[in-house]
């Protein structure tokens, strides 16, 4: 590890091609490249391709076209047990015929390590999940969350540079889920190892990723950090996948630099950031995030400012989460924040709302 | 106040009475919960009834009677009681005294009245080859014997001559008989009354029960060679080619019986398919055609075919419930293809590979029709025997002994099978 360089690439796929059935493309074109000890998240809808290029990556699938490079060099042509690949399996694929200590104890003797060494980093693996204590239990025997940490202790414990994790968390209630993201996350920061995770979660993904490729359609829709996909949504797939937005279709009036002017079906006016447009005439699908949306008090001023009707109120705490129409929409959601005049607001009334141009993105039109 | 009040009687409704958990009325939890289940026991019990009934009828009384077969012994009890009462005083050396004759006189013109000599005959014959002779023409006869009858009975047939004659009479006596499951044993009485195994020539029953467990144990491991790769490819292959190889699999359970071992004797027999085959492509000489059928290669090849399909279905259902993330994380963890599948796929097969052995090997060990048509002499496996003895000599008893053997050797085996493996390890399909 002496010339450990975070900028180097580590992983790449290169012009990645995927098909089953010689008619469908299941991954198109995909070009990534993951540098050493980042974790990236691989996030998608199920069917968009991720866990195929997850199984190209361990070697369980051959790609159609392309190369997959680890440490520079090609590995197509490398079998599965020869990638140093560690893996941790959706249903974790503990072997249920071997104990906890036989199946962390596996990957080190086939590698024909000595039985006193073996044991030594079995038990170190099992120390760092604080799973010690069941080495001589059977899988069959611990919950879904001790089974989870039991996966990831046999997938590190023969020091694999590269971690696939392919929804690891699927099968665990919220709060352990939750928890396990923030145990996981600090293995990785603790050992330095590159991860590659594949979920459907956007929470998951959010919490974990130092970057996360959003998926559709076989193809990377954006690569970006989390903060990134989220205030920058490059297009209208990203933008409704990862966390919540509204949507408002419209056509490009005038361009003026960096903005753009939108009329909506319903003939208002939106000034925009433009990011997916060109030219006046687009069609383009706005999105702005309902905490950007705000009620206006006192003479302040926004570049969007319509009257809104409030149809409907939900008390959830921290935010009242109101539903409005607004701009010939129905289904326009604000988060208006728990401050001491929140009750001014009732069903029916009228308010008036705005929002900045800056958080407001013209994307494609889907 | 509400609230309190919602506790204050839920914690009151289980409360215990002299260490028991009652319910609100102060009946016993226990006895209301076998109320409250009374009616779904019964609704079960009818369900099942149908199928019990026909078991106890068809199934377990026969089995019962079977098994009494091998032990009952009336013949002699009941037609010469008497005798017997006389022979007590008999020291078991030399010839006995005149009253055993008197009373032998007597009971053998009863039994020759009311035609039961020949069935003491049969069954002191299985004892004693010439008993049969011995007592039919001494009962044609015995109506003139005159006192003292110890002359006419020695005149009557040389048998009569013989203490051993007279102990085997004394010896089955009793009504029950450990008799016939010594002889299913190869087991006979010497001089003294002691079991000793029969005379080399005369031994059959042992190296019967070897050579059916021998065979049964080889078709047991063909079907399993046979079976592992074929279940293996229908497991990981997409439904619709799967259900085309089951059916192929399955082939053998629709065909007649008749048909199937037909086949087998025009395609395997001396001037059959494989041989002229192998004659044409110059492998054998005309000189060496090859004893493919009525011996016990005939009965292997058709019994292995006609019991694959029960290797191989609990094979197909265990495997089909195999991830394949299994064999991935080996594989991901190191351990090359032939060590992902062979420590951690065919031990999670174990359970299909236990069922389908234990039913393939029970099956076999029972099997009488297909050795019977293509067995030959050395083919013959121990049901055979048992029909033999059940059609040809009616030896009930011998049959009853061997029949139970097998049962208890099976039974014995699920027991070790069990004890190995476990029995709710099974997977049937």
């Amino acid at each position: 590890m002496e010339n450990e360089n975070p900028g180097e690439v580590f992983v790449a796929f290169d012009r990645v091609q995927k098909s089953y059935d010689g008619e469908e493309l299941v991954v198109k074109d995909l070009n990534l490249a993951i540098s050493k000890g980042e974790f990236l998240t691989m996030l998608g809808p199920s069917g968009s391709g991720k866990t195929t290029c997850l199984m190209m990556l361990a070697g369980f699938e051959t790609a159609t076209y392309g190369d997959i490079l680890l440490d520079g060099q090609a590995i197509n042509n490398i079998p599965p047990h020869k990638r140093g690949i560690g893996m941790v399996f959706q249903n974790y694929a503990l072997f249920p015929h071997m104990t906890i200590g036989e199946n962390l104890s596996f990957p080190l003797e086939v590698r024909g390590m000595d039985k006193s060494e073996r044991e030594a980093k079995v038990m170190n693996a099992l120390a760092m999940v604080q799973m010690e204590a069941f080495a001589g239990r059977r899988p069959a025997q611990l919950s879904g969350g001790q089974q989870q940490r039991v996966a990831l202790a046999r997938a590190l414990v023969f020091e694999p540079e590269l971690v696939l994790m392919d929804e690891p968390l699927g099968a665990l209630d919220k709060n352990l889920r939750e928890h396990m993201q923030y145990e996981i996350k600090h293995l990785h920061e603790k050992l330095g190892i590159t991860v590659v995770y594949v979920t459907h979660d956007q929470t998951e993904a959010l919490t974990m990723s130092d970057r996360i490729a959003v998926f559709d359609d076989g193809r990377i829709q954006q690569l970006a950090s989390p903060a990134d996909l989220y205030e920058r949504p490059e297009n209208a797939f990203v933008a409704q996948f990862i966390g919540e937005n509204n949507r408002m279709q419209g056509e490009v009036e005038s361009i003026e630099g960096d903005f753009a002017q939108v009329r909506l079906d319903d003939g208002s006016m939106v000034k925009a950031l433009k990011v997916c447009v060109s030219e006046v005439g687009d069609k383009t699908t706005l999105s702005l995030r309902p905490e950007r949306a705000l009620v206006v008090k006192g003479d302040a001023q926004y570049a969007n400012m319509f009257d809104a009707t409030v149809k409907e109120l939900i008390y959830l705490g921290d935010h009242i989460r109101s539903r409005v129409s607004v701009c010939g929409r129905d289904d326009f959601i604000m988060k208006v924040p728990n401050s001491s005049d929140h009750h001014s607001m009732r069903v029916g009334q009228s308010v008036r709302i705005g929002w900045s141009e800056h958080d407001c993105r013209a994307l494609d039109a889907t | 106040m509400t609230q309190s009040d919602g506790t204050h009687s839920g914690s009151d409704a289980g409360h215990m009475v002299n260490g028991q958990m009652v319910t609100v009325d102060g009946t016993p939890l226990k006895a209301s919960l076998k109320r409250a289940e009374r009616k779904r026991t019964l609704i079960a019990f009818l369900l099942v009834a149908p199928l019990l009934t026909y078991l106890l009828i068809s199934f377990i009384f026969p089995i019962g009677q079977m098994m009494w077969r091998s032990v009952d012994n009336p013949q002699v009890v009941t037609t010469l009681p008497k005798t017997l009462e006389a022979l007590d005083d008999w020291d078991g050396e030399g010839l006995p005294d005149e009253p055993v004759f008197e009373a032998l006189a007597e009971e053998l013109a009863i039994a020759s009245a009311n035609r039961t000599v020949g069935q003491l005959a049969v069954r002191l014959n299985y004892e004693i080859s010439a008993a049969r002779g011995a007592l039919m023409r001494t009962s044609r006869s015995v109506e003139d014997f005159e006192p003292p009858y110890k002359e006419d009975f020695l005149d009557a047939h040389r048998l009569w001559n013989d203490p051993a004659f007279y102990r085997i009479i004394k010896r089955e006596g009793n009504p029950l008989t450990a008799s016939y499951y010594i002889a299913a044993f190869d087991g006979t009485y010497n001089e003294d009354g002691e079991v000793v195994l029969q005379d080399e020539n005369r031994r059959i029953y042992i190296d019967l029960f070897i050579r059916t467990f021998a065979m049964s144990l080889g078709i047991t491991l063909i079907t399993l060679l046979l079976g592992f790769p074929i279940s293996f490819l229908m497991a990981s292959l997409p439904m619709r080619h799967a259900n085309l190889l089951m059916i192929f699999v399955l082939l053998p359970f629709w065909t007649s019986l008749l048909v199937r071992t037909t086949s087998w004797i025009v395609l395997l027999q001396q001037q059959g398919v494989i041989n002229e085959l192998l004659i044409a492509l110059g492998f054998i000489g005309d000189d060496g055609r090859l004893g493919m059928i009525y011996n016990m290669t005939g009965t292997i090849i058709a019994m292995t075919h006609i019991l694959l399909p029960f290797m191989v279905l609990p094979l197909y259902s265990v495997m089909k419930t195999i991830p394949p993330s299994y064999v991935r994380a080996a594989k991901s963890l190191g351990a090359t293809p032939w060590t992902a599948f062979w420590r951690v796929y065919v031990p999670q097969t174990l359970p299909g590979i236990g069922a389908g052995a234990v039913l393939v090997f029970i099956i076999s060990i029972g099997y009488y029709i297909t050795p019977a048509l293509v067995g030959g002499q050395s083919g013959q496996m121990i049901s055979n025997l048992i029909a033999h003895h059940m059609q040809t000599s009616l030896n009930w008893g011998l049959a009853a002994a061997l029949g139970s053997v097998l049962l208890i050797s099976v039974l014995i085996l699920y027991w070790v099978y069990n004890r190995l493996v476990g029995a709710d390890s099974l997977k049937l399909g």
